[in-house]
């Protein structure tokens, strides 16, 4: 049987539609004096749909459609990721779920208790210490006394705030405050959990020790609803997911299906980007850039590199004109924007020998176990020396991801917390050791 | 993998209906978050306090003074029945200090937790329960205060004292309707808001607070009874002081309280999934 089930589910929103503000000047005094009334209608009509409206089959302008005809169904244990832009609809859909707002038309229907994790330390009270935010936002979160009551050593322990556990919330950092609702989350017993991107907040760390916990109450047979941007973290943690575009289901498929879909747009793949048409392509009379690509050791072109293998970022650029110092260079961006490092060629020939026309293939080799889990963004740059000037500089050109099934990656559950961090260089360590003897000098 | 309430729970949701009752069962199940948010309200409203719940005590005490020295001592008011006036004006205020409390509490209720009602659900009834039963703390350790006046006085107490708990249901009831309506009307309309606290204080020169109803003309009664209010505090003093019962103000109390609860439990319940999308 399945445990929710979500028919035909519609959800709609009034949007301002500009006609107000068109009105004549002379019609203000009338306006004025109808204003109550108005205010009233619009009020009304903010939340009130007609059956003609909802079933106008041009589109309006005033209505704006959430989600549109939804359905699925989740089989208890499954875990199901909600994949889609921002906008697409997925966090009104947990919010349908989670009873927060209740759907236009269609229905849901949830064969066990629900708890929603939109926010994280939902019911907090500064004023109040730790322990008794344990139990205000338990109870919030729809536990009772009694099995607060059973937990509530379990959650002091998990949380790692011990020490402060009776002194008021106020006084704590707001990572122990974190750490504490965090606590409080993972200690929930619902027979559905609704996860909403609250893995933004906190260090990587904490992240980490979130994806960890999450894995395990998957792992408990437990249904899990999971809107994330952070594909990697979809991909690991759900067997399933939901591409939502528009306020549609376009695809049902496996997690790892999905976020490919998603990551490439629908139809191209985003680790390979090629201009056929020279006209098209970034850049000026001097250089264009013609297709970049990601290529293993052996040269040939991959979508899914592995960060135990070294692999290449491939740039193609035709010169058309004589004279140029051209030179290239590669930033890799991590998922939040950071640029995470720069390469520019290092051979001397590159700053100082003009480049003959023609078509020039460079590619930057980074090294294995250097990326750490998660999407990369690259951006390709080319430099005129002696023009000072940049011919192309694309943004986000191709992306990719990162997986680490090494030991030490994020999906390894001997040692929660590990490898955090934006890279995951593999170092070498040395080491000595010195017997009892001879610390005890003196 | 079996949590207590066991796996049967099973939840429908479906687009609002226009009628129908707030899930009383539902309520039930949560009724450990209604503890636990009064008790915070108590809590946060007196830390780093001194005089901790003493203040509910001192508040209406204060207020009878005030009362006392303008309106016994300055302008000579003679409640009758040879009642003197801070005796008189305590078992009034009382009541009053609550319910207008309830009152305004319970009517911003929803937009002072606007915050929380976008991120989780739970019957948002509780929002309104929270001030309406949470203020009945202060009304009880306050009614020391009452005793303590009563004792000073010599009040002898009457078999009226048995009107007592049910004077305090319906003192509860009749803000918590009030609430009902406001709180979601204050939602849609912001007006409502600067409107509310007004109202409350335009409120208690239509209640017998500060002088005796046996000042309204008779002619005007009739009129000045619908006030739910009226019958309420006519019927403490009543049952406090040993003076006859005013039936006909306090039938229209209960008249007016359970209009006021019904149709505002429906409304409510109509507009309580509405209003995330609103705010």
């Amino acid at each position: 049987m399945n445990i929710i089930e979500v028919s035909n589910l519609s959800k709609c929103y009034r949007i301002g539609s500009p006609s107000d503000l068109n009105a004549a000047e002379s019609n203000k005094f009338i306006r004025l004096l109808k204003g109550p009334l108005n205010n009233y209608r619009k009020y009304k009509s903010l939340y009130t749909f007609t059956e003609a409206e909802l079933s106008d089959p041009k589109p309006r302008k005033d209505i704006l459609w959430a989600l549109r005809d939804i359905s699925f169904a989740v089989q208890p244990g499954e875990a199901v990721g909600l994949v889609g832009a921002n906008g697409a609809g997925k966090s009104t859909l947990l919010k349908v779920i989670s009873r927060i707002t209740p759907p236009t038309r269609g229905s849901v229907l949830l064969r066990g208790r629900v708890s929603c994790l939109i926010e994280v330390g939902t019911g907090f009270h500064p004023e109040l210490t730790g322990r008794e935010n344990i139990y205000l936002s338990s109870t919030v979160l729809g536990m009772r006394k009694r099995e607060v009551d059973r937990k509530i050593d379990e959650i002091i322990d998990f949380s790692g705030v011990e020490k402060f556990i009776d002194t008021p919330v106020k006084r704590y950092s707001s990572g122990m405050s974190v750490r504490l609702a965090f606590a409080v989350m993972a200690h929930l017993e619902p027979e559905i959990l609704v996860i909403d991107e609250v893995l933004a907040v906190g260090d990587a760390e904490f992240q980490r020790k979130c994806l960890n916990k999450m894995g395990s109450v998957g792992k408990e047979g437990r249904t899990v609803l999971f809107v994330s941007h952070n594909m990697a973290a979809v991909t690991r943690l759900c067997d399933r997911a939901l591409l939502i575009r528009n306020g549609q289901v376009v695809l049902d498929s496996s997690a790892a299906d999905v976020v490919h879909h998603h990551v490439s747009a629908g139809t191209d793949d985003p680790t390979f980007r090629e201009w056929r048409s020279l006209d098209d392509s970034p850049g000026d009379d001097s250089v264009r850039l013609r297709a970049v690509r990601i290529v293993n050791e052996s040269g040939s072109q991959i979508s899914d590199p592995v960060s135990s293998e070294p692999m290449g970022i491939q740039m193609t650029y035709d010169v058309l004109e004589e004279g140029h110092l051209l030179s290239p260079y590669i930033t890799v961006v991590s998922e939040a924007g950071i640029d995470l490092f720069s390469s520019a060629s290092q051979s001397d020939t590159e700053t100082t020998v003009e480049k003959n026309p023609g078509r020039y293939v460079n590619t930057v080799w980074i090294p294995a176990n250097l990326l750490a889990e998660g999407t990369h963004y690259v951006r390709v740059v080319m430099r005129s020396i002696k023009k000072k000037s940049r011919p192309f500089s694309e943004r986000d050109v191709i992306a990719f991801n990162v997986i680490d099934h090494s030991e030490f990656g994020p999906g390894a559950s001997w040692w929660e917390g590990r490898a955090s961090g934006i890279i995951r260089p593999t170092l070498n360590w040395s080491s000595e050791y010195m017997p009892p003897a001879m610390i005890l000098e003196d | 993998m079996t949590s207590e309430t066991g796996s049967n729970v099973e939840i429908k949701i479906v687009p609002v209906t226009p009628f129908g009752f707030p899930d009383f069962r539902e309520l039930l199940e949560y009724r450990d978050l209604l503890y636990f948010l009064i008790w915070r309200n108590i809590r946060v409203a007196y830390a780093q306090s001194v005089g901790g719940l003493g203040w509910a005590v001192v508040q209406p005490a204060l207020q009878v003074l005030i009362f006392s020295l303008v309106f016994g001592g300055l302008l000579k008011l003679d409640p009758g029945d040879g009642v003197p006036y801070p005796l008189f004006s305590t078992a009034a205020v009382i009541p009053w200090t609550y319910m207008s409390g309830a009152m305004s509490m319970g009517s911003s209720a929803l937009v002072s937790n606007s915050g929380m009602l976008g991120k989780i659900y739970f019957p948002r009834l509780i929002f309104l329960l929270n001030p309406t039963l949470g203020g009945l703390v202060n009304f009880f350790i306050s009614l020391f205060f009452m005793i303590a006046v009563m004792v000073f006085y010599q009040v002898e107490v009457t078999s009226q004292l048995l009107f007592f708990p049910a004077l305090v249901v319906l003192m509860v009831l009749t803000p918590l309707g009030i609430s009902l309506w406001l709180s979601s009307l204050t939602i849609r309309f912001r007006d409502m808001r600067i409107m509310m606290s007004h109202l409350i204080r335009a409120l208690v020169y239509f209640v017998p607070v500060m002088y005796p109803s046996s000042q309204v003309p008779d002619h005007l009664r009739q009129w000045y009874i619908i006030n739910p209010f009226v019958g309420i505090v006519e019927g403490y003093r009543s049952c406090l002081l040993g003076e006859a019962m005013h039936w006909d103000s306090l039938a229209w109390s209960i008249g007016v309280a359970l209009v006021l609860l019904i149709t505002g439990a429906i409304y409510f319940r109509r507009m309580e999934r509405i209003i995330v999308d609103v705010i």
